[in-house]
């Protein structure tokens, strides 16, 4: 089994792809893909069920970006599990490029085209669902913003999934307390997400979102409890990994300027050569 | 002549059924509305193949979505006047941009529910249906083409929007005659003077009105349209040629439906 420490190594070089295919097509989504990318690392790398070379298996797990616009960390993720040649990530965002700047299923191993909020978590319930009645045994995974908790539909997808007691489904919250306008609380209040979800019939956990260990013992456990779809609060810092980047709302979707990114990538690099010695 | 008392929406339903039973893929998904739509049959029946997700109408389609991800032929059934407004993101994005297989199947559609007004009205459907690359649109005229146009969406995995009406309507076909031909329309009246284009439950009324103005000498052309994307081109084109003025008829406004896509065209 792979260990903690490469996953941290992992988490690193995806935060220096991400940063680095952001800066090339001049736009993205920064905040948002730097605080997913522990998860989409600990997801794809220890927890999924998927294997790069049978992307159709229809035994597979499932995974959905829900918060597409965090698709630069999701590109630099399947890159790096395998799932098309790291060599094209600079393509991102260029003319005929496949890495458009949301997830689409022209990418090898992208399940939806996502990027309108709000969805992610009704298709989730439905493979799940589909899973249930063709008596398959994967799990599907939805990752969610916080941002993106505003949406009403989450809540008919979530009502729907506790009624048909979809253990099978595990949804994520990328808990970053930051959207666009400013914190999620002052924008307008999306708490109490845990309560939220426990009503619909959810069984709810938290952990650190940056946390390896934590994550991957959490996701790992799903179902939290039988007959109960999980939902898991991953509490993380929006543009984690770069000191002058977390928690600044205008890093939603800021483009780093080349001393900017020399500047991250340093920092990077050091977290790197001390996962390596370590 | 005894007088149809069948809805196309049960003609939709009984033959769903029918197709349902020997393919278990088939899968029905809804919102509260299995009375609207005639679902009762299919619910008791096949339950592992229906789905119930109360009045949510964009978690239907994105439950649909799902479904049809993992391998489901889901048709998706209600009001038009909800899923063509309120889960139209929904149609958009997870069913037809993502290609997955997925038919809405809106019932009681143009002003099909009369009193109960505008809120019940889908005046708008063809015309923001039209505009998703990769979703096609139907309109069957009366319960016999109903019944071969499901029959047909029940093997095909495109995404789809089927629209039909509340009441039972005039037949236009008769039981066993080819009245669906993906893509194609249908010529029900030969004519020289003028073509009426018509589609879904207008049809029938298109022929009559053919019928009145041959007592006037006028010899009318009546093209049945119930495919309205990807629309028969060549048709139109044949019936513009043929006569040089085209009226058309739609349960719909005058912007952007069939009307609109003839004019496209011509």
């Amino acid at each position: 089994m792979i260990t903690d420490l490469e996953l941290e190594r992992i988490a690193v070089s995806v935060r220096k792809m991400t940063l680095e295919m952001i800066y090339n097509a001049s736009g993205g989504h920064t905040g948002g893909s730097l605080s997913a990318a522990d998860i989409l690392v600990v997801l794809y790398h220890s927890v999924m069920n998927i294997n790069p070379a049978a992307i159709s298996n229809e035994d597979r797990d499932r995974f959905i970006l829900s918060k597409g616009h965090s698709v630069e960390s999701y590109y630099a993720v399947l890159a790096s599990k395998g799932f098309f040649d790291k060599t094209i990530l600079p393509t991102y965002g260029k003319f005929n490029s496949i890495l458009a700047g949301h997830p689409t299923k022209k990418v090898p191993g992208i399940e939806l085209n996502s990027g309108a909020l709000g969805h992610g978590l009704s298709v989730g319930a439905g493979m799940a669902l589909a899973a249930k009645r063709s008596g398959k045994s994967f799990y599907t995974y939805v990752l969610m913003g916080d941002g993106e908790q505003g949406e009403g539909s989450l809540m008919e997808a979530a009502a729907a999934a506790g009624h048909y007691h979809l253990d099978n489904l595990v949804g994520i919250i990328d808990r970053n307390g930051l959207q666009i306008s400013g914190p999620t609380e002052l924008v307008c209040r999306v708490d109490d997400l845990a309560g939220k979800y426990a009503a619909c019939g959810w069984s709810v956990r938290f952990c650190n979102g940056h946390y390896i260990k934590e994550l991957r013992e959490r996701l790992l456990s799903a179902p939290f409890e039988k007959g109960k779809p999980s939902l898991l609060i991953a509490q993380t810092v929006k543009g984690k990994g770069v000191s002058f980047i977390e928690n600044k709302p205008d890093w939603h979707h800021k483009v780093p300027s080349e001393e900017q990114l020399d500047r991250a990538i340093k920092e990077l690099d050091k977290q790197m050569e001390e996962l390596i010695n370590a | 002549m005894h007088e149809n008392i069948t809805p196309c929406r049960k003609a939709f339903t009984s033959a769903l059924l029918e197709e349902a039973r020997t393919d278990n893929n088939i899968f029905v998904v809804t919102s509260d509305a299995r009375g609207s739509v005639t679902l009762d049959d299919f619910a008791n029946e096949l339950p592992e193949q229906f789905v119930e997700v109360g009045i949510a109408e964009q978690n239907a389609v994105g439950m649909a979505a799902g479904l049809a991800s993992c391998g489901k032929n889901v048709f998706v059934c209600g009001p038009a006047c909800f899923y063509s407004a309120r889960s139209l993101e929904q149609i958009k994005v997870d069913v037809a941009y993502s290609r997955n297989s997925v038919k809405i199947v809106g019932v009681s559609g143009g002003i099909s529910y009369g009193a109960l007004g505008s809120t019940h009205h889908s005046l708008h459907d063809i015309a923001v249906m039209r505009t998703f690359p990769g979703l096609n649109i139907y309109l069957p005229a009366d319960r016999y083409q109903t019944e071969q146009l499901t029959r047909y969406l029940a093997k095909s995995n495109e995404p789809a929007y089927v629209r039909m009406g509340r009441n039972a309507v005039p037949d236009v076909y008769s039981k066993g005659q080819a009245s669906f031909t993906w893509g194609k329309a249908n010529v029900l009246h030969e004519g020289t003077d003028v073509s009426i284009i018509a589609t879904g439950e207008t049809v029938y009324h298109a022929l009559e009105a053919a019928r009145m103005l041959e007592q006037e000498n006028i010899s009318a052309l009546v093209l049945d349209m119930p495919t309205i994307k990807p629309i028969d081109r060549e048709a139109i084109l044949m019936a513009a040629k043929t006569t040089g003025r085209i009226i058309t008829v739609e349960e719909h406004s005058i912007y952007g439906g069939l009307g609109s896509a003839v004019a496209e065209i011509v």
